[in-house]
């Protein structure tokens, strides 16, 4: 085991890496710098920049230097903790940054954890009583559930809040918490918050999971074990629980790695509908402002959060399975 | 099909009784036919036929990319056509009895009459019965461009001049919603198809390199893969969308999205490739075929690439949601497609505002049609993948 975690966690040093160069790659891509949309809004100030601050601007963010050399300034600042200077936001990134990655990791938890309690008994319902109404009627909701863009469930349910209970969902904290510090009252308010984004984040992946589970049950329910089992006088739900459950609840853990993406993708974007603090609305305002800096460390941010995640998940299978350490 | 076991069990095929198998084989030989001796295409299609939703969602796509790829003809208006008459207004009814309630072969609908609310000044739109508008079938009606190459005037259904007809209501600048819908079809639907063949394209290249050529080359594009699954794709999409200049044509800026959603759209389907190429490679006739002097190409695209087509065709049915999500996401967002250019996603982007699902909810018909066109992709991709391996024994997936 040891060793399977140690090869593990070195294999995420390249992945980083190229990560890291990715990203890097796609915040150099737009027309224009730092520099020249500093001299833009010096400019549009009636201000005429030297020929000497230019190129004192271009030294201090590296830019009168190759590509490579750049890009290792840029990672190695990132490393340090130096995620630069969001001249939109007029703060140092590291500053806005904490907080919001804080709400997204909390947000994306819950949706799994919220995909995990709805898809084992709705997923075991539906295979043990296959064909029966409470089967179609899951098999369908799942089937609109996984087709249904996070932004539209997001705007329905926004919707149906103020319609049916007359509040207002959007954000994370109630006004009187908004700016408040941390107090057990203002955590309760955000769990009171807190459930929709997950609820709605969690939709699509729930339904995911529960369709698996149906498959790989009703594949391991039709096995001779399971008629011995019952042959034998086995109860009912002791025959499901005991070993068919256990061995089609293995994509709980293996799929982690194919859901964590979609839930950190969804909920930048149910963020954005619902005005949550979180990374998806600061990335999108620092994409139309070209401020690449702040756009190139919340990706990175993002990744990092996605590769660990999916690394734990390997690690846990590893130790929930262990035919997997000795591949 | 052990090699792709994760990725094929990941949308949860629907799973069969081991019994199904041979009522497959008994219903051909119901046919008059020997089962030993049913063509593979023909042993596909037996199966495909059995999966009813996918045939149903099939044929609902047929109908859907038909109408879309005919949208001037099938709309009544353009999509800046303004009626100031129809603001925010509400879908029309069709109806055949009149207020008196005589019956009208041809139907009809009955123009707008138009209040607004004292006290919170929304316009509220009643059918005015004293003005009918009979519906004209294959009529002249607004002049349009088809395919931007034939002048010509005739719409699948009008209404006589003076009148006007708008069967999901109309937009805060009065312009027809079913119009811009099927537009807008047009538009998100050939993204995804696009999209879908350059994934394909990629898929097939690096995935066939991995698999062919083996080590070095087979190590990178693995990692890759790794790399690129386990990336959140929805803000790379957007970091890249954003880089696209400002002034590109819209042109450019359709072709620009379609190859930022197939960048990180290959993975998989290079997955499934290379894991083929692997298992084929060692097979009789790949060496056969080798033996007698036939070149790396001729052996990957004669002999091998025809044996798992169908297989891709299902991989690459079962991605096309992807590619209409993520361009609608991105278009909502602002920073995909932009108006004046239609699409699913640029409709939707009006409807961001919560209120427009309280007063205008036929706005986000758009949704609606997103919502059906990836449920029948899905259901589509499900039956072709299980048709895909004729011979694989049912409920050994």
């Amino acid at each position: 085991m040891r060793s399977y975690v140690v090869s593990r966690l070195l294999g995420l040093i390249p992945t980083l890496a190229i990560i890291s160069v990715i990203i890097f790659a796609v915040i150099q891509l737009p027309e224009g710098d730092v520099v020249s949309s500093t001299l833009d809004r010096l400019a549009a100030q009636g201000i005429a920049p030297t020929e000497e601050y230019v190129q004192n601007l271009r030294a201090q963010y590296n830019l009168d230097k190759p590509m490579a050399l750049q890009y290792l300034y840029w990672a190695g600042n990132f490393l340090t903790g130096d995620m630069g200077y969001s001249y939109v936001f007029e703060r140092p990134v590291n500053d806005l940054v904490w907080e919001r990655l804080g709400y997204t990791l909390s947000i994306t938890v819950s949706a799994l954890l919220f995909t995990w309690i709805v898809a084992l008994p709705i997923g075991i319902y539906s295979a043990v009583r296959q064909y029966s109404i409470g089967d179609y009627v899951m098999t369908t909701i799942a089937l609109v559930g996984l087709a249904t863009p996070p932004f539209l469930l997001a705007l329905i349910f926004m919707h149906l809040g103020f319609e049916w209970f007359g509040v207002s969902t959007g954000g994370l904290f109630s006004p009187e918490y908004e700016d408040a510090a941390w107090s057990w009252g203002r955590v309760v308010d955000m769990l009171a918050h807190l459930w929709l984004p997950m609820v709605i984040v969690g939709l699509g992946s729930a339904a995911f999971t529960m369709r698996i589970l149906r498959a790989n049950l009703l594949d391991e329910l039709n096995k001779p074990y399971v008629v011995t089992a019952r042959a034998k006088g086995v109860g009912p739900v002791k025959l499901v629980l005991k070993y068919p459950v256990r061995i089609a609840i293995n994509p709980f853990i293996s799929n982690i790695g194919l859901m964590l993406p979609a839930l950190v993708s969804g909920e930048a974007l149910v963020s954005l509908v619902m005005g949550l603090p979180t990374i998806g609305p600061l990335l999108l305002q620092s994409l139309l402002n070209q401020d690449m800096f702040l756009a190139g460390s919340l990706l990175m941010w993002l990744a990092i959060l996605t590769v660990v995640g999916i690394l734990l998940s390997d690690l846990l299978l590893a130790w929930v399975d262990p035919r997997i350490r000795f591949e | 099909m052990s090699d792709v076991a994760p990725t094929s069990h990941a949308r949860g095929s629907p799973s069969r009784s081991p019994a199904e198998g041979s009522v497959l084989v008994a219903g051909a030989a119901q046919a008059g036919e020997d089962a030993t001796a049913i063509s593979p295409r023909r042993l596909m299609w037996l199966r495909f036929r059995r999966h009813r939703l996918a045939l149903v969602s099939g044929a609902f796509l047929i109908v859907l990319y038909t109408l879309a790829a005919f949208c001037e003809f099938i709309s009544p208006y353009g999509t800046v056509t303004r009626n100031d008459d129809a603001i925010n207004a509400p879908p029309m009814r069709v109806h055949f009895f009149d207020a008196e309630g005589e019956f009208h072969l041809r139907p009809f609908v009955y123009a707008y009459q138009m209040e607004v609310d004292p006290e919170t000044w929304i316009r509220i739109y009643t059918e005015d019965t004293s003005r009918r508008f009979p519906i004209r079938f294959f009529a002249r009606g607004e002049p349009y461009k088809m395919w931007n190459l034939f002048e010509m005037d005739r719409h699948l259904f009008t209404v006589d001049e003076g009148g006007y007809i708008h069967l999901f209501g109309t937009d805060p600048l009065g312009r027809d919603m079913f119009s811009r819908v099927f537009y807008g079809g047009r538009v998100s639907l050939s993204i995804g198809i696009v999209g879908v063949v350059l994934t394909i394209v990629l898929g097939i290249l690096l995935g066939g390199l991995a698999g062919y050529l083996g080590g070095l080359v087979d190590r990178a594009v693995n990692k890759m893969i790794e790399v690129l699954q386990c990336l959140p794709s929805l803000p790379l999409w957007m970091a890249l969308s954003a880089t696209l200049p400002v002034h590109w044509s819209p042109l450019l800026v359709y072709f620009g999205i379609t190859i930022i959603l197939s960048l990180f759209g290959w993975t998989s389907l290079a997955r499934q490739v290379r894991g083929r190429f692997l298992a084929l490679r060692e097979e009789d006739f790949v060496m056969a075929a080798r033996l007698m002097g036939a070149d790396t190409p001729r052996v990957i695209t004669k002999h091998m690439l025809p044996s798992f087509s169908s297989h891709i065709i299902a991989t690459a049915t079962l991605a096309v949601p992807g590619m209409i999500l993520g361009e609608t996401a991105l278009s909502f967002l602002g920073i995909g497609l932009r108006p004046p250019v239609v699409s699913w996603g640029v409709l939707m982007f009006q409807a961001q505002n919560p209120l427009v699902i309280e007063l205008t909810p036929w706005q986000m018909l758009p949704g609606l049609f997103v919502v059906l066109t990836v449920m029948a992709f899905n259901l589509l991709g499900d039956g072709l993948r299980d048709a895909a391996d004729p011979y694989s024994t049912a409920g050994t997936q």
